[in-house]
This record gives C-alpha cells, sequence and structure tokens, in this order.
C-alpha cells in the first residue's frame, strides 16, 4: 500500500466511525459526506448547527471546516470578532462561550451546538456600552482598535474568572480568595496581544471597573 | 495655505477644544466592534468571493510550472490566479521588487498564485493543492557574513557618507575614547489585522476597500502597476488594525484580489494569512553599528562617528541607523557612514522610526558606555552636548529643541537621583534592581496636507480628507481642530477620512501625520470663516466663532443663517516652503527605565518607565500620550524579546507568527508614565504641534538596555537582550 492509499482509507475511516458518533448523540440531522471522485475532487461536508448568538437563535448550514470565528465574521456578519492569527496565538477573536472565553478560531463552529455565544456586539452598542467598553473608552484602552474586542470579551470573562476563584499561574494559592490585582488581571490578559501597545491603559481600564465592582 | 513665516497668536491657541483630553471620537465604535476594516466590508459590493495566497516555498528561483488540476477541480473554485499568467507589474511607489507576475522568484512566501473559491474554507483547501514546480538557485540569506565586506551606500555623487572636521585625528588625541559594536535584528511590524483589500470592478472603474496608511500616494500605485487612469482607481480605508509602517505601500492582497476580480467577474477578498504578513510583506532590517567616540574629561565629545551596516534586497536602501547622530549631539569631528549587504530575503523598509529606531538603540547604549568611563552621571553627560543648532551645519538652528528640559524634569519625575550607580550592586530578596535612561530623538516633517469642510444647513459640519487613522487619534483631532476653527461643539463634527476621492492629506508615516493633517483641516476652516464673515459683511480677521455664532463688531450672527440657502464648502491644503531648509525640526524625549533581573534564572521585568517628551503642541494629551505608551511598549519588544529568526540555509524567517515573534504581552508592560512638556513650535506647522507617535518608541530600547546594564553589570550589546547572552555572567547568587 503506497503513502496515499494509506491515507485516502483512513480518512474515510475516521470520517464513518465520527458519522456513527454523531449518529448516537444525535447531534444533526443532516450531515453530508467528504469523498474524492476520481478527478481528485474532495466533496464539502456540510452541517447545521444551532446556537444562542448575543441572546439570539441562529442556525446555520456550514461547510464543517468553518471555524466559530469565521461562522461568526462571514455568515453571520457579526464582524466585531476579529481576525489576528487565526491560529490562537494573539486572542484577537475571543468570544464568551457558556460564560468562558475562547478562542473562536480554534474552535470549529459545529462543535457549537446548542451553545450560548457572546460577542463584542453582544455587550453593549454605541448608544448603550457595557461598563468595560466604557472604561475602554475612558482610559482609552486601545488605538487602532483591532484587539479591542477580544481585550474586551477577557477583560470581562477575567474579572469572573477572578470572582470565581479560578487561580492563574501569579495567583498566590490556588484554593484561596483572589483579588483582581495589577499582575493578576496582567497575567490573565496576556493571550490578547495589542501591538499598539495600550496595555497600561487597559490595565486601568479593568482596574476601574474591578473597583466598581468590589 | 502656504505656511511660509511662523505663524503669530491664531484661533488654536485659545485651546478650548484643542489640547484638552477629550476621548476619541470613533472609541464607542471601536469598543462594540462596529469600527469596519477592510475584509469585513459585506456591505461595500455584493457577491463577494474568497481569494487565498498560494506562496513560494522557496526564497530565490523561478516557477518552471504550476499544475493546476487538482485545485481546479475542488468544490466551489471560481477561478486561479496564478504569477504565470501575468507579466511582472510594474514597481509601485515604494516597492523593491514586483508584488505579481512573472515566474522569477525573489522572496519567500513570495505570492504565486491567488485560488478563489465561493468560500473561504474552499479556497484554501484548493490552494493547497496547487502543485508549483520550483527551480530554486542559491542566494545570499546571511548578513552577518556578509556585512564584514558590504559596500557604502552610494549617494547622488559617490559614497554617501558625511564628515566634519577630523574625526580621526580628534579621536586619537582624545583623552577618552570609546569603540564598540552593537548589533540589532530583523523586527517585523506585527501590526494585529493583516494586510486585507475587497476589490471590485465596474467597467474599468475600480475600488479596493483595503487596509493602507497613504491613500494618495497608493492610489497612484495600484493605477501604475495595473495600468488604469488614477482617475479609474478608489481606495477606502476608513479604519485600519494597525500598520507600523507595513501598510505605507500597496502589498499584494490589493492587487492579487483585485487581478482576480477582473478574472473572476466579482468582487474577490483577500486577505494575509498571519505567515505571510512576516515573509512576504516588509520588515526592518537587522544592523550592525560601529560608534566611535572621543571626549574630553568633562564628558564633551570632540569625535563622534558612526557607521551603521544593513540588509535589504538589491535596488531598496537599508535602516539609516546614523539619521540622529549627524544630529543629536554637539561635536566638532564627526564621521557617518552607511554600508548596504545585497541580501535574498524578503524587502526591508520602513517601520515605525525608521533610522532612528535601531540607530539609537546603539547610540545611546554607547552614551551609556561613554559616561560610566568617565564616571559621569548619563543625564549630565547628555546635557553637556547639548547643540541648539544643526552640528553639520552651524548656521541651521533648531525651530525649538528642549532636550535637556525633557532630561531634567524626566529625571526629577522619575526619582533618578535615587538610582543604583553600582552595576550589579543592588538587590532586592532575588531581584538584580536596574536604572536606565536614554534621549529619544525623532525629525518632525512637513508634508503637504488637504481637507475640504462641509457646514450644512442645520450647522453641523463634517471634514473630508483622505488621512488615515492607523490608531493615531486622527478622527479626534481632526474633529477637535475643526470645531476650535468654528466655535462648535465637537458633537456637532463629523470626520470621514481614508477615502480617495477627497482630498489629498499627508496620510499616516513618518510621525508627520497629526501636525499636517490637522494643518490642512486648519487652512479649510480659515477659508471657511472667510467665506462665512463675507456673507454678513464682517472682518474675517476680527471675527470671533463661539458658541454657532460669528461675532464681529459688537454683532452676532447664527451660523445657520449663513447656510439657510445651502451648505457651505470650504477647501485647502498647507503647503510649505523653505522652513524645513532654514531650521531644523525634531521632537525629543527623557526615557527612563527601571527593571528587575531575575538573579537566579536571569528572568527581566520592566518595572517602570517614564518618558518626559517635547514635541510642539500636544493636540490631544489622551491620544498623543497612547502613542507614546504605545511605542514605549514596542521599544520593550525591541530590546528584550523581538527578532526574526533568519534560516540561513533557505532564506526566510522561521519564527513567522506571533508565538514565535515575541512581541510584549500585557505580563511585560507595568505602568508608565508620560510627561508632555509645554512647547509652541510655530516653525513646525500653523498648529505649532509636531510629530509624536514615533518619539515614544526612540531610545526606549537603550533605555531598557541601559537599565539591564545597569541592573547586572553585563553589558550586552546585541540585541534583543535574551537571557542566553547574560545568565552565565549574573553576579554570584
Amino acid at each position: 500500500m503506497d503513502q496515499l492509499d494509506y491515507f485516502s482509507v483512513s480518512r474515510r475511516g475516521v470520517l464513518a466511525s465520527g458519522a456513527a458518533g454523531l449518529a448516537a448523540g444525535s447531534i444533526s440531522p443532516q450531515v453530508a459526506f467528504a469523498a474524492s471522485t476520481p478527478a481528485g475532487e474532495r466533496a464539502i461536508t456540510m452541517q447545521t448547527v444551532s446556537m444562542r448568538i448575543n441572546g439570539k437563535a441562529q442556525t446555520l448550514d456550514l461547510d464543517t471546516r468553518t471555524t466559530l470565528l469565521d461562522a461568526l465574521r462571514e455568515h453571520v456578519k457579526l464582524t466585531g470578532t476579529k481576525k489576528g492569527c487565526d491560529h490562537g496565538q494573539c486572542g484577537a477573536c475571543t468570544v464568551i462561550v457558556n460564560g468562558e472565553r475562547i478562542n473562536s478560531c480554534l474552535s470549529l463552529a459545529v462543535m457549537h451546538e446548542g451553545d450560548e455565544v457572546t460577542t463584542i456586539e453582544g455587550l453593549g452598542t454605541p448608544e448603550n456600552l457595557h461598563p468595560m467598553q466604557a472604561a475602554f473608552v475612558k482610559h482609552d484602552g486601545y488605538q487602532c482598535g483591532y484587539c479591542t474586542p477580544g481585550q474586551i470579551c477577557s477583560a470581562v470573562s477575567v474579572l469572573k474568572e477572578i470572582a470565581d476563584g479560578v487561580p492563574s499561574h501569579v495567583s498566590a494559592e490556588l484554593t484561596g480568595p483572589m483579588e483582581a490585582s495589577n499582575i493578576e488581571m496582567r497575567e490573565r490578559m496576556s493571550g490578547n496581544i495589542c501591538r499598539c501597545g495600550a496595555y497600561s491603559n487597559i490595565a486601568e481600564a479593568m482596574a476601574e471597573v474591578a473597583g466598581d465592582r468590589a | 495655505m502656504k505656511y511660509t513665516t511662523p505663524a503669530g497668536e491664531t484661533v488654536i491657541d485659545r485651546q478650548r477644544v484643542v489640547g484638552q483630553p477629550t476621548t476619541r471620537v470613533d472609541g464607542p465604535l471601536k469598543v462594540t466592534g462596529h469600527a469596519p476594516y477592510a475584509y469585513e466590508r459585506h456591505d461595500v459590493a455584493a457577491n463577494q468571493a474568497y481569494g487565498y495566497i498560494v506562496p513560494s516555498a522557496i526564497a530565490k528561483g523561478r516557477v518552471r510550472s504550476m499544475d493546476l488540476a487538482e485545485a481546479k477541480a475542488q468544490p466551489g473554485v471560481i477561478t486561479i490566479l496564478t504569477t504565470t499568467e501575468v507579466d511582472e507589474l510594474p514597481l509601485g511607489m515604494g516597492h523593491t521588487v514586483p508584488l505579481f507576475g512573472g515566474s522569477q522568484i525573489r522572496f519567500y512566501h513570495q505570492a504565486l498564485a491567488l485560488v478563489v473559491a465561493e468560500t473561504f474554507e474552499q479556497a484554501r483547501a484548493a490552494a493547497k493543492l496547487v502543485r508549483v514546480d520550483y527551480e530554486r538557485t542559491p542566494g545570499n540569506h546571511d548578513f552577518h557574513a556578509l556585512a564584514p565586506d558590504a559596500p557604502l551606500v552610494e549617494g547622488s555623487d559617490g559614497p554617501d557618507v558625511s564628515k566634519v572636521g577630523d574625526f580621526e585625528a580628534a579621536y586619537a588625541s582624545a583623552p577618552v575614547t570609546i569603540d564598540v559594536t552593537y548589533e540589532t535584528p530583523h523586527e517585523s511590524h506585527a501590526m494585529m489585522e493583516p494586510h486585507a483589500s475587497i476589490a471590485a470592478w465596474e467597467g474599468e472603474k475600480l475600488s479596493l476597500w483595503t487596509s493602507n496608511q497613504m491613500i494618495a500616494w497608493s492610489k497612484q500605485a495600484v493605477a501604475k502597476m495595473l495600468d488604469l487612469d488614477p482617475a479609474n482607481v478608489r481606495l477606502d480605508s476608513p479604519f485600519l488594525g494597525g500598520g507600523f509602517g507595513a501598510k505605507l505601500f500597496v502589498r499584494v492582497d490589493a492587487v492579487a484580489a483585485a487581478l482576480a476580480a477582473k478574472k473572476a467577474g466579482r468582487p474577490v477578498k483577500v486577505m494575509l494569512d498571519r505567515p505571510l504578513v512576516f515573509n512576504n510583506t516588509t520588515h526592518r532590517s537587522a544592523t550592525i553599528q560601529r560608534l566611535r567616540f572621543g571626549a574630553e574629561r568633562d564628558g564633551r565629545l570632540t569625535a563622534i562617528s558612526h557607521e551603521c551596516t544593513s540588509g535589504n534586497l538589491a535596488g531598496q536602501e537599508g535602516e539609516n541607523g546614523i539619521a540622529q547622530t549627524r544630529l543629536l549631539y554637539a561635536g566638532a569631528n564627526r564621521y557617518t557612514a552607511q554600508r548596504i549587504a545585497r541580501l535574498d530575503l524578503p524587502e526591508a523598509n520602513a517601520m515605525r522610526a525608521p533610522g532612528e529606531t535601531a540607530g539609537l538603540m546603539a547610540l545611546e547604549g554607547a552614551m551609556d558606555e561613554l559616561a560610566e568611563k568617565l564616571g559621569m552621571d548619563p543625564v549630565e553627560l547628555r546635557i553637556v552636548n547639548d547643540t541648539q543648532v544643526d552640528p553639520e551645519t552651524p548656521n541651521r538652528p533648531y525651530s525649538s529643541r528642549m532636550m535637556v528640559e525633557c532630561l531634567r524634569r524626566g529625571a526629577e519625575a522619575f526619582g533618578w537621583d535615587k538610582r543604583n550607580t553600582t552595576p550589579g550592586g543592588w538587590r532586592e530578596g532575588r531581584w538584580l534592581i536596574g536604572h536606565g535612561m536614554a534621549v529619544g530623538f525623532r525629525n518632525s516633517v512637513q508634508m503637504k496636507s488637504a481637507a475640504r469642510v462641509r457646514l450644512s444647513g442645520n450647522g453641523k459640519l463634517t471634514v473630508e480628507t483622505d488621512m488615515t487613522d492607523i490608531g493615531t487619534g486622527s478622527y479626534t483631532i481632526l474633529a477637535q481642530t475643526a470645531a476650535e476653527m468654528l466655535g462648535l461643539p465637537l458633537e456637532d463634527i463629523t470626520v470621514t477620512l481614508g477615502d480617495s476621492d477627497m482630498p489629498a492629506s499627508c496620510g499616516s508615516g513618518g510621525q508627520w501625520g497629526a501636525q499636517n493633517s490637522t494643518s490642512g483641516v486648519y487652512a479649510a476652516c480659515v477659508k471657511l470663516r472667510e467665506d462665512i464673515a463675507e456673507r454678513f459683511a464682517m472682518d474675517p480677521n476680527a471675527a470671533e466663532f463661539a458658541d454657532g455664532e460669528i461675532r464681529a463688531g459688537g454683532e452676532s450672527r447664527k451660523l445657520t443663517e449663513a447656510t439657510a440657502s445651502g451648505e457651505i464648502v470650504a477647501e485647502d491644503s498647507v503647503e510649505y516652503d523653505d522652513l524645513s531648509q532654514k531650521y531644523q525640526q525634531s521632537t525629543f524625549a527623557g526615557h527612563f527605565v527601571e527593571i528587575a533581573v531575575d538573579a537566579y534564572t536571569g528572568e527581566t521585568y520592566v518595572r517602570r518607565m517614564l518618558a518626559a517628551c517635547a514635541a510642539g503642541r500636544i493636540l490631544n494629551p489622551i491620544s498623543a500620550r497612547s502613542q507614546v505608551i504605545g511605542a514605549m511598549t514596542m521599544g520593550v519588544g525591541g530590546a528584550l524579546t523581538e527578532e526574526l529568526a533568519v534560516d540561513t540555509r533557505f532564506g526566510f524567517f522561521v519564527n513567522h507568527d506571533l508565538a514565535g515573534y515575541e512581541v510584549p504581552v500585557h505580563a511585560d508592560i507595568p505602568h508608565q508614565e508620560v510627561i508632555f512638556l509645554d512647547e509652541l513650535d510655530a516653525i513646525a506647522s500653523p498648529m505649532k504641534a509636531k510629530g509624536v507617535g514615533e518619539l515614544g518608541l526612540c531610545g526606549v530600547g537603550a533605555a531598557v538596555a541601559n537599565a539591564l546594564y545597569n541592573a547586572t553589570g553585563v553589558r550586552v550589546r546585541e540585541y534583543p537582550l535574551t537571557l542566553d547572552k547574560y545568565l552565565d555572567k549574573l553576579p554570584a547568587v
């Protein structure tokens, strides 16, 4: 068996077992299976996925390769969530799923059946800003604005993580109560790169929101 | 408005709006995700297809053939644009090599094809199936191997070197000398938004929604590359996700999207994959810089030599690391020269504060070494070498130069007198604490800039210019300028930017954006004021505009009376004459840094940073401060972590992503302090402002490095100062 054949058979095997798994969980009724034609055409696997995005029910029929990020930006046309690197290194695509922040570029949309997704557009509007959005404006916690939606989704989540007692690398204790200290917030925000360098101002914005909450 | 003589008192001087700490007018859009960036313009053209670039896997050679059969057979594929089907595109402004076309490969990740499909996933998958048959030729990829034999940069009449007095003689007789060589690595802009464009054709008319700093330049470049009448090219770039010089010039996303849109017969959108930002686009060249100083025992420099070697593809300039050395310090005998190694690496080009960023990392490190050798306070060494004139042309004064004041104010605010004075001698538990300083220097540049203002029937004013806001705060300072000039509240001003159909501005680059674009709006507003005054037979020079009214001679009229019969439009530009020849125009900073170095592991933590800056009128202290702290942050990266690693065998930057190319993150950056000195520079611009956007980066890298030396007693002259370069030399624990 040569190398190509090996991978070809292997791919079908994986897909077959995947289909069985889906059927057992009865997650989605509509799955079209990938296959190669003699001409080399590799068919697309489409799947329907339903989730709530910013409180609104959305049902999408997607190529299964579509990331949550691209589903939001290209299909739902919620372009507030940004693509900075498309492989989980910059944080610009951060959204909140079921109350926890994730890099939406590292997550396929079809994995989010039934999930509650909050994007930057769901936190507030220009006329009615979320307190964290207002604090970013007040403290100039941005410049070009491209990483900003991810920073804000992370910042909101970080304060919740601290309030929930989720420890970080710099937490003094793993189980004790923790405070929204400068270094605790900066450590947790470090997955969100800002090349304009607004970090010092973002820290001020977060401190204000954390202080108001306390 | 021809700006030939420095302005006296102007409307701007009352500073009711200009100069006030106003939060950004575009802030609510940015923090809610409603500011539209280039790739997000679903609204501008129907039926957009997705383009995905196939990049070259070799650094030099040519495409022998391309097999598209399998890629073309994939579902959703509309068309494939290949480099071999078009002639090499002519060079656009700023380009060293063609962006697209032909079979020749000159750098790794050069675009060879654009696969266009119905969806992003389809285009990406099909792009992986394009088979390219390469003919690879060896190239010169190793800067360090070529640097020793690099030739001098050629000027129009021989080598471009600068000599004043007799450096060699003065150096030989100086009682105290320094001869040190510093190195800086290749660096990447790494702005958060990759280059992106949407292209759509209507007949011969091309529209590009793109991410570009210099709209007027780039419109001309697109027209030239695609052989179009400039009147048939429109660029629109209202928001950019950063640029730092990477978006000064058109890149392949725009031209490939345009060519593919023509071929596909429908709009095409393209965003560069993040790895392509590093190798397909531009970077800052590495440098090797030799500095020699001769000084008297009181610190006064008698001999200054700075030689800088950098690298680039044939045909393009290098990194001008000696730029500031020709201007910053007094000294009768001077020599500066640049050498350039011709490399087969991606194109080096302008990155934020080109020249001074790398140059000051070396110059201000060498000054620190000289201060130590003299047993002198590094601040005082700079002060005794201050000059108020261009040292190469002493009859050419500075328009305003507050270097000494920056250093004194900065030192006082930082507590410099309480610094560590024994390198390696200050321990706090496991931490070695050090303090460092450096001077920041960057020129202020005069550039023509035009704008149009429209006062509508409801008394609200719109500013129209092709100026860009790359995070700099253009929207806000242009609105402040118009509000000040017409006596209107900020809420009544709308600013429209980035559209090439609007009057051509200076654009964003070289820290020339703020002072020139606001001056263009100032000029247009002067005209508008004259028009309004004439309608009421008032003297425009005596008229005051306030609270939505024009007042003169005891009479006051509402502006809405003037617009009752329709909107009033005024357009003008600021243009300069020879003020920049008569006066050296520059901005200054004193950078101060405190660093902690783990005595056991060598890890570094920047604990405090302070910059005292003089940059003329500060148009908005909030956005100006953000420009400075952002640049200081970039400087920390340049000092401690950022380096494009070259594979010298195959000729590419290996760490072409944001995990391997380490820019500073939140944990790396402490609270930062910025002090702006009161300064009005009427020679620099009608606004009496100078640039500030790059000043914050200039010198800060050296301040960090000098602090690291002060903390550890280990001098590292090869940036970035990663711990492998000093860990084994740290003081015993």
